[in-house]
């Protein structure tokens, strides 16, 4: 039995453990899974002084509500969240990007993300977790992970094999950025589309559908005329790409998708802009810009020394 | 051998081998597949065989389009490289309970249910890849006379252990899933297993599979002995 644990009060909605996801797996149908939004991950786990490796909790819209008991230990939550901690008779808001220190008995409510989808909330430790592929990261659809790859529930009792020595209290000030347009490459069909539904796919506007998870998030707006196969043989997929089903509506493959797919891929968006697609909202407007290869490259390099500096500064 | 290499986004390789689905191209594919998975070359992480296609990707905080390319293309893929295949037999159950498309089927090809289970039964099918969701295998080739389209609006849920048909290949539901493909029967066996950590998947590209038939009461008895 460990002496620090936390129970579950309220789960949230689609609370999960994520780590850096587990990779060589796609051949046998396994996704890359893994924090949605792999920068407010990494700055989660170093505002708790852990290894940038770390198990944390994510969670969508809605997080959990949690009693702490044990020793002393540090948490930070990060993303765009509303949250409370509550110690014996007092109860304060807390900050984004802020480390506390709670002690047994404390309790954290995570309210809600705002305008966002994906918030984490890091303890400075080590959750008691199974891993699988070198990754506890859960993965809901193949039951495979943590948890017996399956989400958080009401009344669980999660175990911290290990308590950090380093209880020194963080603090940065990351803003999360909106972005008006999600930049992509041209998919390997974007030729099986007509040359209205191309500038349609450049020019109008899309909206996130409430029919989004970890898995893709589908897109509703002008639909996308296909001129030559709305099927072709299946293929393998990765992250990011854009498939436009017979519908004529795009749906974009996030971190949980399948590993094939059969729909004609009309783009790919660009690995600097990930972190922040998967934070567009039920609703949201989504354009997309052309952007070529060798500028995507450049600006993913830049992105991550971007966080890097980030990383360092906490 | 590869016909183009083209970048799927910023993280991948995209090899193409051609649009023909055969089991020579696709022997070609898992070649490749084998031969660079040993050689593990740095960044890259993961392959994706399919039909007639490989799919590389990558670490871009680690390499880049141009390099991975460049490895790819200097890559001889033509030794004899083993692809380690197995014959494995997979016990199926065609009752009414599971065979949920037996009568659209029927009325597709214009055959009895004897004659569609005589046709799909006892054959060796080829394993083209494995994926989609955690270690479902597709297998081909049916008989011509075997190939129905997908439904038009697919099943929310599709039943673990489905086995189930479209165009040329059968498959096997690993997990409850959504699917379009026509059910015609159900296999008590674990065709994925997560706690094999070295072996997931029962079947694996290359591999021969037969389906032999079994009763309803052999199927429940299956997982009790």
């Amino acid at each position: 039995m460990s002496n620090n644990y936390l129970d579950i009060i309220r789960p949230g909605i689609n609370t999960t453990f994520q780590d850096k996801g587990r990779d060589h797996l796609y051949h046998i149908g396994i996704p890359f899974s893994g924090a949605m939004d792999n920068r407010n991950y990494l700055i989660a786990n170093k505002l708790v002084n852990n290894n940038l490796d770390s198990a944390v909790i994510e969670f969508a819209y809605q997080g959990p509500h949690i009693k702490y008991s044990g020793e002393k230990i540090n948490f930070a939550v990060t993303g765009d969240v509303i949250f409370l901690i509550k110690k014996k008779d007092t109860e304060i808001e807390g900050k984004c990007y802020e480390s506390y220190q709670i002690e047994n008995g404390d309790e954290i409510n995570i309210i809600s993300t705002n305008k966002s989808v994906y918030g984490y909330l890091a303890l400075g430790g080590e959750f008691d977790l199974k891993f699988q592929w070198n990754s506890c990261s859960i993965n809901t659809k193949a039951n495979i992970g943590s948890n017996d790859g399956k989400k958080l529930d009401v009344g669980q009792r999660i175990n911290l094999k290990k308590i950090n020595s380093n209880k020194d209290i963080k603090k940065t000030n990351y803003i999360n950025t909106k972005i008006e347009n999600i930049r992509v490459i041209k998919g390997t069909n974007f030729d099986y589309f007509s040359e209205e539904g191309k500038k349609i796919f450049y020019e109008k506007e899309f909206t996130v559908s409430k029919l989004s998870d970890r898995m893709g998030m589908r897109l509703e707006g002008p639909k996308i005329d296909n001129i030559v196969n709305t099927n072709i043989k299946s293929e393998g997929l990765i992250k990011g790409v854009i498939q436009v089903p017979a519908d004529g509506n795009p749906i974009i493959m996030l971190s949980d998708h399948g590993t094939i797919g059969g729909y004609p891929k009309i783009g790919v968006v660009a690995s600097v802009d990930y972190d922040r697609l998967v934070q567009m909202s039920p609703g949201s407007k989504i354009k997309f810009k052309e952007i070529n290869l060798s500028d995507a490259e450049t600006l993913f390099k830049l992105y991550e020394m971007e966080t890097q500096n980030l990383l360092l500064q906490i | 051998m590869i016909k183009n290499i083209s970048n799927l986004g910023d993280a991948a390789l995209y090899c193409d081998f051609g649009n023909e689905v055969n089991k020579s191209i696709n022997l070609q594919v898992i070649k490749y597949f084998k031969t660079i998975k040993e050689k593990k070359f740095e960044g890259i992480n993961n392959l994706t065989p399919s039909y007639n296609k490989l799919i590389i990707s990558y670490d871009l905080k680690k390499t880049n389009f141009k390099e991975v390319k460049n490895y790819v293309e200097n890559i001889n893929a033509e030794d004899s490289i083993d692809i380690n295949s197995k014959k494995l037999e997979i016990p199926v159950c065609c009752h009414e309970n599971f065979s949920m498309d037996i009568k659209r089927l029927e009325e597709i090809l214009k055959l009895s249910r004897e004659k569609i289970l005589e046709n799909f039964l006892n054959k060796e099918y080829f394993c083209y890849m494995t994926g989609f969701i955690a270690g479902m295998p597709f297998l081909g080739d049916l008989d011509e006379n075997m190939r129905a389209q997908r439904l038009e609006t697919p099943r929310v849920k599709v039943p673990k252990g489905s086995v189930a048909l479209t165009e040329q290949f059968a498959n096997i539901y690993t997990f409850e899933s959504p699917g379009g493909w026509n059910i015609l029967g159900n296999t008590p066996l674990d065709v994925f297993d997560s706690s094999k950590e070295d072996k997931p998947n029962l079947i694996n590209p290359g591999d021969a599979v037969v389906f032999k038939e079994i009763t309803l009461d052999q199927y429940k008895n299956y997982n009790e002995q």
